[in-house]
């Protein structure tokens, strides 16, 4: 695994995202007024099944975001080829490609061929998989066996890691609490702890399981099958997972500063501030946002076909493309959480604090950023968790409309995009789409409950109706 | 009272919350109330007063639960009947009136669809005859020309009519029994006075009972027949009214009362209950009182005092039961006498025909169609060490006085001269260094202190912004001192505000205040979001601060005896303009104009031997943005002349300190009845 490190825009926007939350969180935990809502949103079962599901992407989306160009081996001089250290975790999944569609789990193509027999003879018939199955003498009988096999191997691995991870879990909280390991234990089974970590541990174990479980198949099989080109759909609906997360989280990055400034700016200083702010993004609105995601994209795209050669390698010129769909995402969006950052801030200017400040001669912008900013933020974070699943989404749709990220990379939107002629084609190819549509649904609807979760927690009009 | 009983509650208990720490928002309540009879419930905020109406009406909050008690209407159980016979109930033979009518009243649904929908639902005789009953219930509300009204909105109608509305429907059904949750503190004094004579008039008509919830010893003096006080969940003492303003009982009472401001505390501090109502989620062993009482007993803290009865209807709930008549009050060192400050030559601050316009702007292009006049013209002084209370019915501008004053809202006109300086033509960059002598204290605790904020913070924030203190020790000392200024200890630094009582929150603030050491406040209501016994805490520490360091307040409240008890001057305000201003002796005693005259006997007596006509004013206060012409006050005024409809009339000075704004005191001949019949406050 050795090899030269390669930062990638969105790598190091991705980091620094991981360093600003973690910062924010060690700066919340001193503080009360902060503490509490999370303390309400962990102590949800809603919220830690969730949480659970979602530190599963975010632990590949990470992994996937550390690139390099490997060496040849040999010390000698890197490729061109940059992959990621999630790609090097499952090389074997990138590697074994096939010459064209195979369905899930399958052992020969699904498409006929002519195959030349050793003895000369050509028949038509469903080619065997390169690898796919490929350690079966007659898969006609031994493969579904072997699945089983296989399945039951994963599921036992799941659930002993599981088992470890329970116990370290128990024995840490027993540590915390000062009492011993077998009434933490039970304590814990019975469901009688103050944060949830019955679910949580619940959680954690389906989603082990499930790793576990393909880890094993797909070493051997291809567990969602293969596209037109033979590669392996499982791997690509893994590594669209960064792919989503990117566009959900760093679009919010880039359009956060302007909309938390400019809605305070224009609900705290009113005046013509108020009117040019109000008419930039009455403006902005009034533009359909896909046509301007398309000129923008489609003006990208020739400055890159001219400039070809300031691009090192493809996956550079996706990622370039991939940060600017984000960058334009969030010129279009910024705006609803604008509107509500001024209406907010136009109530809290006339709030008592506010003019004592004022009556203490103290300046604008120690009241923007002291008492303002403050209290506007539980909108801010529920808008943002809010929009995530939204621009999730969006992502899809701009891609099946070819204005969304590089065709060359890995995103559920190509996913469907290609599964448009592949529902065409007769029998079908259904498991492309499939595959987006269940890792997308499963991180969406746990993004679309955890929003939920943390709205009731930090609104503070919901607060007091429990 | 003979005969049985109306309403009968037994044992009543109520909580809230979830299961493991119930709130216990009523815990073990008994009340009878008699066909015919107001009983007054009273008690402070957070006493359960408002739980036990609802529990009655069985409209508890979803978290709220009845876990013990009975409740019987008559010979019907409430508490038993099923969910379907209780909606028959309510609102046929009990009716309720709630505090804010701004929001019980439907928007979009005309006055008449609403009474007319409670007509339909609990009076069947008139189900054929619904509009002329609605009519009819109109005009028993005293609401004029009711035909025109039932066919508008209630955004049409002004607070006092919607509240008159609510008791129309209340009354639809013909109820036996009617629950009114303060159904005056949203509403001026004047209005409130119309409001209680209105439930008293019904009440002798009809003939039905009325459990009437309030905080206001007042009101309970003016309509109550018995009356109820309620301590933490529990009913403490019961008396009839008349007794109980002569001689209440219980040591929590007497405290109220003593903590009542007024013309005869005046010169004195305050009795002051310390501390405040406990948490209702702990459980009590002994007396729930008993941290607050001055003559608490080792019997005390060890069980809970039983009931005892004190006459044929009053009682109490205290172990001094039976032998406390003789004991003579403890007075303790707080009837310390305060000296008054001697008025000096120079004014501190001088206000000059002050005025604050807002635009009112329609249209496209926002033109500027009209102004509302918020403040119109205002003159005053406030000498140093000296406190002038601006009075006045909400809306008429008081708040935006003392804003102006401080530039927080940039006056239109007029001249605010402060130590020299025309504050007004400062910008507010000069303004800042001026900002250390004015500073102001808002009315609510909770709003006025940021929630993000530790409390040391909030109160150095001022000293750091105008860099009173040098460096951070030195201003962690001066927090900590300014909180022991105020009665607080110095850990409070490192707490939230969320963490403190109203009345603690209150201190902060007044700490905030006085941390960039100012000679002038401005008090806006400082005191009527507390509860009465919290209210005296603050005023003895703004008094106390005033003779300590001189300060000079502009105090601005509703609450006239606020005013007689702490204010030097006082100014009555009406429409953005003051009407009348002098010495409070003076203004108080003999007032001149016809409307502080109506606004001073609408306050409700807590002395029942004192009551006096209450002069009623018909209708609201118009709208600032489209004042009437000539005198403002002359479409409700009852001695207006053909002159007031002409003219707005000069100031007429009646002493050095004392000028009136009204053509009749002006000509001499307005007869100033409230001279002669004890309008002393």
């Amino acid at each position: 695994m050795s090899g030269e490190l390669v930062v990638l825009w969105t790598d190091a926007l991705i980091f620094l995202l991981l360093v600003v939350a973690v910062g924010f969180g060690v700066y919340a935990a001193g503080r009360p007024h902060l503490r509490g809502p999370w303390g309400a949103v962990v102590r949800s079962r809603v919220g830690m099944g969730t949480l659970v599901v979602l530190a599963f992407y975010v632990a590949v989306g990470l992994l996937d975001s550390i690139h390099f160009q490997p060496g040849d081996g040999n010390g000698g001089p890197a490729g061109a080829e940059v992959v990621s250290l999630f790609d090097t975790l499952v090389g074997g999944l990138r590697a074994r490609q096939e010459k064209s569609y195979s369905a899930p789990l399958a052992t020969r193509l699904y498409t006929k061929e002519n195959i030349e027999l050793p003895d000369g003879r050509t028949v038509r018939d469903y080619p065997r998989l390169r690898y796919g199955g490929a350690h079966l003498q007659d898969p006609e009988s031994e493969r579904l066996p072997d699945l089983l096999r296989l399945s039951a191997v994963g599921i036992v691995k799941g659930l002993v890691v599981s088992l470890v991870v329970a116990n370290v879990l128990i024995m840490l909280l027993a540590g915390r609490n000062r009492s011993d390991y077998g009434s933490q234990a039970r304590q814990l089974l019975r469901g009688r702890t103050g944060i949830p970590w019955r679910v949580a541990l619940g959680m954690t174990t389906l989603m082990l399981v499930l790793v576990f479980w393909s880890a094993e198949l797909a070493a051997k099989y291809h567990l969602l099958g293969t596209d037109k080109v033979g590669e392996d759909v499982f791997y690509q609906a893994l590594k669209s997972i960064r792919t989503g997360l990117v566009i959900g989280t760093l679009t919010t990055l880039v359009m956060l500063p302007a909309a938390i400034l400019l809605g305070i700016m224009a609900g705290y200083f009113r005046g013509w501030v108020d009117d040019l702010i109000q008419y930039t993004y009455t403006t902005l609105n009034s533009i359909p946002g896909v046509l301007l995601i398309a000129a923008a994209i489609l003006m990208l795209q020739i400055y890159m076909s001219n400039h070809a050669d300031e691009f090192n390698s493809l996956v550079e010129r996706a990622d370039l493309r991939l940060l600017f769909l984000c960058i334009i995402l969030g010129v279009t969006s910024w705006t609803g959480l604008c509107r509500l950052l001024r209406g907010e801030a136009l109530k809290l200017r006339e709030v008592d604090y506010v003019q004592a400040a004022t009556a203490l001669g103290v300046g604008h912008m120690t009241i923007i950023t002291r008492h303002i900013l403050p209290n506007v933020l539980h909108i801010v974070l529920i808008s943002v968790v809010l929009d995530f699943s939204g621009l999730v989404l969006a992502e899809a749709v701009l891609s099946y409309v070819n204005i969304g990220v590089d065709p060359t990379m890995n995103s559920w939107g190509n996913m469907i995009n290609s599964a448009r002629l592949e529902m065409a084609r007769e029998p079908i190819v259904w498991w492309s789409l499939a595959a987006a549509m269940i890792f997308m649904f499963v991180l969406v609807l746990a993004a679309n409950l955890l929003s939920d979760v943390v709205q009731d927690a930090f609104n503070p009009r919901l607060r007091n109706r429990r | 009272m003979n005969g049985r009983p109306l309403l009968r509650v037994e044992g009543l208990r109520t909580w809230l919350g979830d299961h493991a720490r119930p709130v216990r928002a009523v815990d073990g309540l008994d009340l009878e109330i008699h066909r015919g009879e107001t009983l007054a419930l009273l008690g402070e905020s957070g006493c359960g007063k408002s739980m036990t109406a609802l529990s009655i009406m069985r409209l508890l909050p979803p978290s709220g639960r009845i876990v013990a008690g009975h409740v019987f209407l008559g010979e019907t159980a409430l508490l038993d009947l099923p969910e379907s016979a209780m909606r028959n109930e309510r609102g046929g033979r009990m009716g309720m009136i709630f505090q804010e009518p701004m929001t019980s009243l439907n928007a979009v649904l005309t006055v008449g669809e609403q009474i007319a929908e409670a007509v339909r639902l609990h009076d069947p005789d008139s189900r054929d005859r619904v509009e002329e009953r609605v009519v009819e219930l109109l005009t028993a509300v005293g609401i004029p020309d009711p035909r025109r009204r039932l066919r508008e909105f209630p955004h049409q109608l002004s607070g006092g009519m919607k509240q008159r509305v609510m008791i129309a429907i209340a009354l639809a059904g013909r109820p036996e029994l009617l629950i009114a949750d303060e159904p005056t503190t949203a509403l001026d004094v004047t209005i409130q006075a119309q409001v209680l004579a209105l439930l008293k008039d019904l009440q002798q008509r009809t003939g039905m009972a009325v459990l009437l919830i309030t905080h206001d010893l007042g009101v309970v003096s003016e309509v109550a027949d018995r009356l109820a006080v309620m301590y933490a969940g529990q009913i403490i003492e019961v008396a009839a009214t008349r007794g109980f303003f002569r001689q209440p009982r219980h040591p929590y009472s007497r405290k109220l009362f003593e903590s009542m401001p007024g013309r005869n505390r005046r010169g004195r501090a305050l009795a002051v209950i310390e501390g405040s109502v406990p948490d209702l989620a702990s459980e009590f062993r002994g007396c729930r009182f008993l941290e607050r009482c001055d003559r608490a007993m080792p019997v005390c803290a060890e069980e809970e005092p039983p009931w005892c009865d004190t006459g044929v209807d009053s009682g109490m709930r205290c172990h001094l039961c039976g032998r406390e008549q003789t004991e003579a009050e403890v007075a303790g060192g707080q009837a310390a006498q305060v000296e008054e400050v001697e008025e000096p030559s120079r004014p501190l601050l001088e206000v000059q025909d002050l005025q604050v316009h807002f635009p009112i702007r329609k249209g496209v292009l926002k033109r500027v169609v009209g102004q509302v006049k918020a403040v119109d013209g205002v003159t005053l002084e406030i000498h140093q060490g000296r406190t002038l209370a601006l009075v006045g019915e909400s809306g008429c501008g008081k708040t935006t006085v003392g804003k102006g004053i401080l530039q927080l809202i940039r006056p239109t006109g007029g001249a605010v001269r402060f130590g020299g300086d025309d504050l007004t033509r400062l910008d507010r960059r000069a303004l800042r260094p001026r900002r250390t002598d004015m500073q102001i204290i808002f009315q609510d605790p909770v709003s006025s202190m940021n929630p993000r904020m530790l409390v040391g913070d909030i109160v150095a924030e001022g000293m750091r912004a105008l860099g009173v203190v040098g460096d951070a020790r030195e201003g962690r000392l001066r927090v900590a001192e300014l909180l022991r200024q105020v009665g607080l200890s110095e850990e409070a630094a490192s707490r939230y505000p969320h963490e403190f009582s109203g009345g603690q929150r209150q201190r902060i603030c007044v700490a905030r205040a006085l941390a960039v050491n100012p000679r002038f406040i401005v008090c806006d209501e400082p005191t009527s979001a507390l509860d009465v016994s919290v209210q005296a805490q603050i005023l003895n520490l703004l008094k106390a601060l005033q003779q300590d360091l001189g300060l000079s307040y502009l105090f601005i409240t509703h609450d006239i005896s606020v005013v007689d008890y702490l204010a030097h001057e006082v100014a009555v305000m009406y429409l953005g303009r003051i009407v009348e201003q002098g010495r409070v002796e003076e203004v108080l005693a003999t007032p001149a104009h016809p409307y502080t005259r109506a606004l001073l006997s609408a306050v409700p007596q807590v002395d029942p031997e004192r009551r006096r006509q209450v002069i009623r004013l018909e209708g609201d206060m118009p709208s600032p943005a489209d004042p009437p012409a000539g005198c403002f006050f002359h479409p409700r005024c009852p001695e207006a002349t053909d002159q007031c409809r002409r003219a707005y009339p000069d100031e007429v000075s009646l002493s050095d300190s004392w000028r009136v704004s009204c053509f009749r005191v002006a000509a001499g001949t307005s007869a100033r009845p409230g001279a002669g019949d004890g309008a002393t406050g």
